[in-house]
């Protein structure tokens, strides 16, 4: 092998060993039994391996205090669940209406839904806190689903739009001609071949509802109603919660889009890609 | 006649009520939220007289929001310069038929899958110094290991560092997701490309220098508005790591924004600081969205 090679391998083990650091040092915390875990020892290898720590992340314990994130976990699937299925199908509708049933001022409506997707959430929470106060979704599962729905318009028309463009225009125009109507259209040609853009959508919304932290925050500030990831900066924040606990937490909390990446990576990569607009 | 008009009204019906949602709670509130930052709302009982831009001038005369946008402006620089370059080393050494291109592109992307708030809690006993230099733990201790004591600082518990370890974090997590971004910028160009420069004699440097950096120019701008976007915006990864920090010296607007309005109840000094948060985002994506799509309607 030529020098060249040698040292192009060295750069990009060099640069493996720092993404994978954190991951090596979560995995030997959570698994260290709590006899074991001092911060002198982080970065040994555990002599045996315990799962005391997932145990106590994830089902607390009361007589400390101590809240485990079993209850936000459960939270955070009941509300990703249904958000990302409506936001996916509000998507999958508006970009057929964009791509096949374009009207008058299209052009002008498409940009303006996408500038959504880019604003700071902070210039809009404090009237959204507002309304959901008068219409009592503030503090509820139901509140943060909707919240995240219509918050996740404009990623998942914009996914839809490109997927649907490369859809030849000539299928529909033929339906029309037979006669067929806009229901009937998405129904029979549209919906059967939707599935790629469906599941790049679903990925992407799934992961970045998962991960949203500052909706949690704002909208649920009851803890029975939090999301997962806001439920480990309480238990990482505060002082008595040993270390090797805030780890399992941690872990638990990345789980679930870390599955999907290492199972379905294709699908968030085009996501990460339209995300960019380099698709556009 | 009545059958054309039904075909064009459907399609509508349907977009419609997403149209309609974006507006109120995208354009609606981004109003409002412009409207409070006028008044003089600073408990929790509203209070909507007009008092100008009373609260914007405070604020520019506010220690805490002058540290904290210099703290951004740093931030972002870092953040940006650091991602692209590395993004594209690394897309470029893993574009160079390597062996094993699949592990190594996946675990430079993986960060991306993860919420900042891990990030940040990972990341901030990584980078805790332990209780001094001498008796380090996290980086410190393995920077000890490897000779390169010199190395060794408070990071984030130091004021005159104190955002720029953050970047370490942000980095990690966001470099992977530039090194897609060129990765696939470099396999969209056409082989013949290459084949007739080296046919032209251009060594592998030089192709390059000439031919590949000059096509992925509309992807480094693409990295820039991107990135440039969320570091502007950055919260969760800052909140979950640091908080503001000692001095401000970690504090960014986005983070004021919160404390001021949902921990303080000044309501309409956090109105203020949204909207220029606004603002700034504003100024980056507009022209961009308008560049993407004028680029696509000539395609």
């Amino acid at each position: 092998m030529k020098l060249s090679r040698i040292i192009l391998y060295l750069i990009l083990i060099f640069f493996s060993i720092f993404y994978l650091t954190p991951v090596y040092v979560l995995l030997c915390t959570s698994m260290k039994s709590f006899a074991e875990v001092n911060l002198k020892g982080m970065w040994n290898f555990p002599k045996k391996i315990s799962f005391e720590s997932f145990i106590q992340a994830w089902r607390g314990n009361p007589s400390r205090g101590l809240r485990g994130l079993s209850q936000n976990f459960m939270n955070s699937i009941y509300l990703v669940i249904p958000a990302t299925i409506i936001s996916a199908f509000l998507g999958s509708m508006n970009g057929y209406v964009l791509t096949k049933w374009r009207f008058k001022g299209d052009n002008i409506i498409f940009p303006l839904l996408l500038f959504g997707m880019f604003i700071p959430y902070q210039s809009i929470l404090i009237p959204l806190v507002q309304v959901l106060q008068k219409t009592k979704l503030y503090g509820s599962i139901l509140g943060l689903i909707f919240v995240h729905s219509v918050y996740g318009i404009p990623i998942t028309t914009l996914i839809f739009r490109n997927y649907y463009a490369t859809i030849p225009s000539e299928l529909v125009e033929a339906a029309k001609i037979d006669g067929a109507g806009f229901a009937g259209i998405y129904q029979k040609i549209i919906f059967p071949i939707s599935m790629p853009g469906f599941a790049v959508t679903m990925i992407w919304q799934f992961t970045s509802i998962w991960n949203d932290f500052l909706f949690g925050l704002v909208v649920a500030p009851n803890p029975a109603v939090q999301p997962v990831t806001v439920a480990l900066n309480n238990l990482a924040g505060s002082y008595f919660v040993e270390w090797n606990i805030q780890m399992a937490g941690a872990l638990i909390t990345a789980l679930p889009p870390l599955l999907i990446y290492i199972f379905l990576g294709r699908f968030f990569m085009r996501g990460l890609l339209a995300g960019s607009l380099s698709g556009v | 006649m009545k059958k054309i008009n039904r075909e064009k009204i459907i399609p509508i019906l349907f977009i419609l009520p997403s149209i309609i949602l974006v507006f109120i709670f995208v354009y609606g509130f981004i109003g409002w939220t412009g409207i409070v930052s006028l008044v003089n709302w600073r408990d929790i009982f509203p209070d909507f007289s007009f008092v100008g831009f009373k609260n914007y001038k405070e604020l520019f005369q506010d220690y805490r929001f002058q540290v904290s946008f210099k703290n951004t402006l740093i931030f972002t620089a870092l953040f940006l310069i650091s991602c692209i370059i590395i993004g594209l080393l690394l897309a470029i050494l893993i574009d160079r038929k390597i062996r094993g291109e699949n592990i190594f592109r996946n675990i430079y992307l993986f960060p991306m899958a993860i919420s900042f708030v891990v990030t940040g809690v990972v990341w901030r006993w990584l980078l805790n110094p332990g209780p001094s230099l001498l008796d380090p733990i996290g980086i410190n201790m393995i920077l000890d290991k490897i000779g390169l004591s010199f190395l060794k600082s408070g990071w984030y518990t130091d004021p005159k560092i104190g955002i720029k370890a953050v970047v370490i974090a942000a980095f990690w997590q966001m470099s992977g997701y530039v090194m897609a971004m060129y990765l696939a910028g470099i396999r969209g160009i056409p082989t013949e490309l290459f084949e007739a420069a080296q046919v032209d004699g251009a060594n592998t440097l030089e192709v390059y220098r000439f031919i590949i950096l000059p096509l992925l120019r509309p992807i480094t701008l693409g990295a820039v508005i991107i990135l440039g976007h969320i570091s502007l915006k950055i919260f969760d990864l800052v909140f979950a790591m640091t908080g503001s920090g000692i001095g401000f010296s970690c504090d960014v607007p986005a983070l004021y924004m919160y404390d001021k309005t949902f921990r303080g109840n000044f309501f309409s000094q956090g109105a203020s600081i949204a909207m220029i948060l606004l603002i700034s985002v504003a100024i980056l994506i507009i022209p961009y969205l308008r560049y993407s799509l004028k680029a696509e309607v000539k395609r």
